[in-house]
């Protein structure tokens, strides 16, 4: 304590003044955040469930249970974010002229990053990432994936990720870079506090999290899919997750390799993004963005799958143009590898480059205006029943078709260098993000929860979300559009035309009105879970369903399908109702199973301690967590007891009881 | 009921369940997956190359490719490596004939050479240190540095699943799972080849031109 280089040795650049007791928003927040945690922590001890926990849930390799955590990964994530959202529209609302608002500039400026950092990366990637992992296997008549202890690893990795992100909250700072990291702004020359660090080590963790489960998605699709299933019968929503999961493989190496090259630069003090020594920011730009513009496609194409999905159900039709779909579908993928440049046109490229990535981003509206007419052409004659996935699908059209075309509004180089990082642009990536990916994601996962639980969503507050959304993202957004195409300019705390306020108080309403639907999604499915023998499904298909995830029961048991279906037809499990299928009701046999592991969780702490001791400079410790993290790996391929079978006694038994509850 | 497999009768009331025995899980899966993350590696270094060539006529005064680069030593380099692919390769056809003592050995005598490439490399780090050619030097420097390391780090942990291997083959010998895994393990090593290959070319000979 009194020797200062013995604490820098053992602590690191850590010290008492890292942690936020002289910021009152901070302490509450993080007085809150222990409270409930503890309560938690508490409630699990009182019930005695941490072994249950640890058997079935936290070292589980089920996909359908690591689906499910990494949904409840999202949503919490998304209370986080959506938190930040909160905060900068009351700070924009109130700081005018001489009002400096209630958030300091180094606060705020963290609080813009953290919200993309975490809306992306933390909310929707386990979204998008949870609903493939639940339901594609399903879908292809699968018992799991292909690697499921690499998938239980995805998870916890990605976890790890969240964990600092949420530390950097309390202990230290977060980066005030922008959500991805700008240099110069983040060079340690102009950020040497833990800011970079933060985001550098979180989401390299959970960045390698997301390639592991990319490349574990893509091969179970290619290798494990039911006898029969060609790739042009398999279900869209796959295709997607395919398309998607392949861009992934793509595009996140780029990511990690351009961290990698910042951290050299931050750590060992090379000279790739410097403004010196030959360094080159805008290499870095180059690099984040070959990962960035098809990041956004890797978020929307499953969503763009699960409206596929959702549309031909709800409209008892076959979807139109399923091939147009696959090749729009992969199409897209293609040409999103094309277009990084168009998010810095006003870098200096030139005409001609700007020329070539102007109309890559413009030409990639034709296949997804493709689609947008493949869903109508869907809908129309169809019997369209307008349940809440359904509400979902039309709010996604009419507000995406929008941002779509703004979108190819800022694909013209002209008037790009004017909307270059103004709010106009803001409101187009909210507005396709939002607009696209989050009603998708709440499609979707109205659509897949009685699956995943055996019963329905509340619907009364399904439609007080689903409201609460649409009216909130038009009021909240519409403002913003204005005020950008007048020239306001993004990540700004303070402003001084008066002019301006009311557009961002009406915006600030349109969160409040987002909020309400956040809330009610929280409430539905407190709500639901309370009622959940009135909403119980016995049938496993409440919808009608079209696919093979109905075929089974819900929940599915661990094996997915006693008997593996054999597909003759797109629509498989329409196909099979509709000819009449027999589910065998004898001659089960022994199924082959993984084992369940707590090796990912294991060394998803140490991979998280690692990260931990690098960003505070703690030497020792990173290099025992390093070393616990190469020595479990190793240790872990050791064991080579990986599966066992669930004896043909106990399928017998258990699927006898679950037809019964069918009948009953 | 339950067996409905039979031809002329699946073609009146088709099948819909697999009702034998099906082996899901094979060895193909992990074969593939790993293709594809070798790919996603693939890419981490060719934003290390494209890094490189960005950056990499960036000296900011310092010393350039010609002062710095001793061909020869490379030479000698690239020849460990390959060496070390070849004898790998005879790994292999040791363990398609089922021989475990002569995929032992030569896996060791591959462990021999990928040591002998980092130790070269590890000499001439540190000859380029001493004389002043720091990663921080330049951004040339820190382009050069990090993609010639980032694969020597990959020969590292080569050389780690290489003793990993050696040990599990002592322990059970050349079951399925060790064969995949040995397969894994080639294609691995293989791949740090044409990684190298393209090094070599890209920044020691033409770096020797400029």
């Amino acid at each position: 304590m009194n020797d200062p280089s013995l604490w820098k040795v053992v602590f690191g650049r850590l010290s008492w003044s890292s942690f936020p007791f002289h910021e009152p928003i901070l302490l509450g927040t993080f007085i809150v955040v222990m409270l409930l945690g503890l309560g938690l922590l508490a409630v699990v001890t009182r019930l005695k469930l941490w072994g249950w926990l640890w058997r079935e849930w936290l070292t589980s390799v089920d996909h359908k249970k690591i689906g499910i955590m990494y949904l409840i990964l999202g949503i919490i994530m998304l209370l986080r974010g959506f938190a930040d959202a909160l905060m900068m529209r009351a700070q924009q609302a109130i700081a005018f002229g001489a009002n400096q608002g209630y958030l300091p500039a180094h606060h705020y400026d963290q609080i813009f990053t953290a919200h993309g950092t975490i809306m992306i990366f933390f909310v929707a990637i386990p979204l998008v990432v949870g609903l493939v992992n639940l339901v594609m296997p399903l879908q292809i008549g699968a018992r799991d994936v292909a690697f499921p202890f690499l998938n239980n690893l995805s998870f916890w990795l990605t976890v790890a990720g969240a964990l600092l992100v949420m530390a950097s909250l309390f202990v230290g700072e977060f980066s005030t870079a922008g959500w991805l990291n700008y240099v110069p702004v983040a060079n340690l020359q102009n950020s040497p506090d833990t800011g970079p660090d933060y985001y550098l080590w979180a989401l390299q963790i959970a960045g390698v999290g997301t390639t592991l489960s990319a490349i574990n998605m893509v091969t179970t699709i290619i290798k494990m899919r039911a006898p029969g299933m060609t790739m042009m019968k398999m279900p869209v929503f796959c295709w997607t997750a395919l398309c998607s999961n392949v861009l992934a493989i793509a595009i996140f190496p780029v990511l990690t390799g351009a961290f990698a090259l910042l951290m050299l630069d931050r750590y060992v003090g090379t000279n790739f993004f410097t403004n010196d020594l030959g360094g080159n920011p805008m290499m870095y730009w180059n690099l984040v963005w070959i990962w960035g513009h098809p990041e956004v496609y890797v978020l929307v194409l499953p969503v763009f799958g699960i409206f596929s999905e959702i549309t031909s159900t709800f409209s008892g039709k076959r979807l139109f143009g399923y091939s147009s779909m696959v090749y729009a579908t992969v199409v897209i993928t293609i040409l999103s590898y094309l277009v990084w440049l168009h998010h810095f046109f006003t870098m200096g490229s030139g005409a001609s480059v700007n020329s070539f990535f102007g109309i890559a981003t413009m030409v990639i509206s034709i296949p997804t205006g493709a689609k947008i007419f493949n869903w109508l052409f869907t809908m129309y004659r169809g019997k369209i029943r307008f349940e809440l996935p359904m509400m979902w699908v039309v709010a996604f059209m009419i507000t995406f078709v929008v941002g779509g075309m703004t979108g190819v509004l800022l694909a013209v180089p002209p008037a790009d260098f004017v909307l270059h990082n103004s709010l106009f642009l803001v409101a187009h990536f909210h507005n396709v993000i939002i607009g696209g990916v989050v009603f998708g994601l709440f499609a979707g996962m109205t659509y897949w929860f009685p699956k995943a639980f055996g019963f329905r969503l509340d619907p009364f507050w399904g439609k007080v979300t689903f409201w609460g959304w649409v009216i909130g993202y038009w009021i909240a957004w519409t403002p913003i559009y204005i005020v950008g195409l007048m020239g306001t300019t993004r990540r700004v705390r303070h402003f001084d035309d008066p002019s301006l306020q009311p557009w961002f108080v009406i915006a600030a309403i349109g969160a409040v009105i987002i909020l309400v639907g956040i809330l009610g999604f929280v409430i539905q499915i407190a709500v639901s879970i309370k009622n959940r023998e009135a909403l119980r499904d016995t049938t496993g298909d409440p919808w009608d369903g079209r696919t093979l995830e109905w075929s089974t029961t819900s929940p599915p048991p661990a094996y997915n399908f006693a008997f593996t279906p054999v597909v003759h037809d797109l629509d498989a499990w329409y196909d099979m109702k509709a000819r009449g299928h027999e589910r065998p009701s004898g001659g089960f046999l022994p199924i082959h199973m993984p084992r369940n592991s707590g090796a990912g969780v294991i060394l998803s702490a140490f991979a998280l301690v690692l990260g931990f001791a690098m960003i505070w400079y703690i030497w020792w410790l990173a290099a025992l967590s390093f070393a616990a993290l190469l020595i479990g790996s190793i240790v872990h391929t050791f064991n080579y007891d990986r599966d066992y079978y669930i004896p043909a006694e106990e399928v017998a038994r258990d699927e006898t009881l679950r037809l019964a509850a069918a009948e009953a | 009921m339950a067996k409905v497999s039979n031809q002329a009768e699946a073609a009146t009331a088709p099948t819909f369940y697999v009702t034998e025995d099906d082996h899901a899980h094979s060895g193909g899966s992990t074969l593939l997956g790993f293709w594809i993350y070798l790919m996603s590696d693939a890419l981490i270094f060719a934003t290390l190359f494209a890094t490189y060539g960005v950056v990499s006529a960036n000296y900011a005064g310092g010393p350039g490719p010609r002062q710095i680069f001793e061909l020869p030593l490379v030479a000698l380099n690239t020849a460990m490596l390959l060496l070390s692919s070849i004898t790998y390769g005879m790994a292999m056809i040791d363990m398609e004939a089922g021989r475990t003592r002569a995929v032992q050995a030569w896996l060791a005598v591959t462990a021999l050479f990928g040591a002998g490439f980092v130790g070269i490399e590890l000499y001439e780090f540190g000859n380029l240190i001493a004389e002043g050619a720091t990663p921080q030097r330049s951004a040339f420097l820190s382009g050069f540095f990090t993609l010639v390391g980032t694969h020597g780090l990959h020969v590292t942990f080569g050389l780690i699943w290489i003793l990993v291997m050696l040990v599990q083959v002592g322990q059970k010998g050349l079951i399925p799972e060790n064969r995949r895994r040995l397969t894994c393990l080639g294609m691995f090593w293989h791949l740090l080849d044409v990684v190298w290959i393209g090094v070599f070319t890209f920044v020691y000979l033409l770096g020797a031109l400029r």
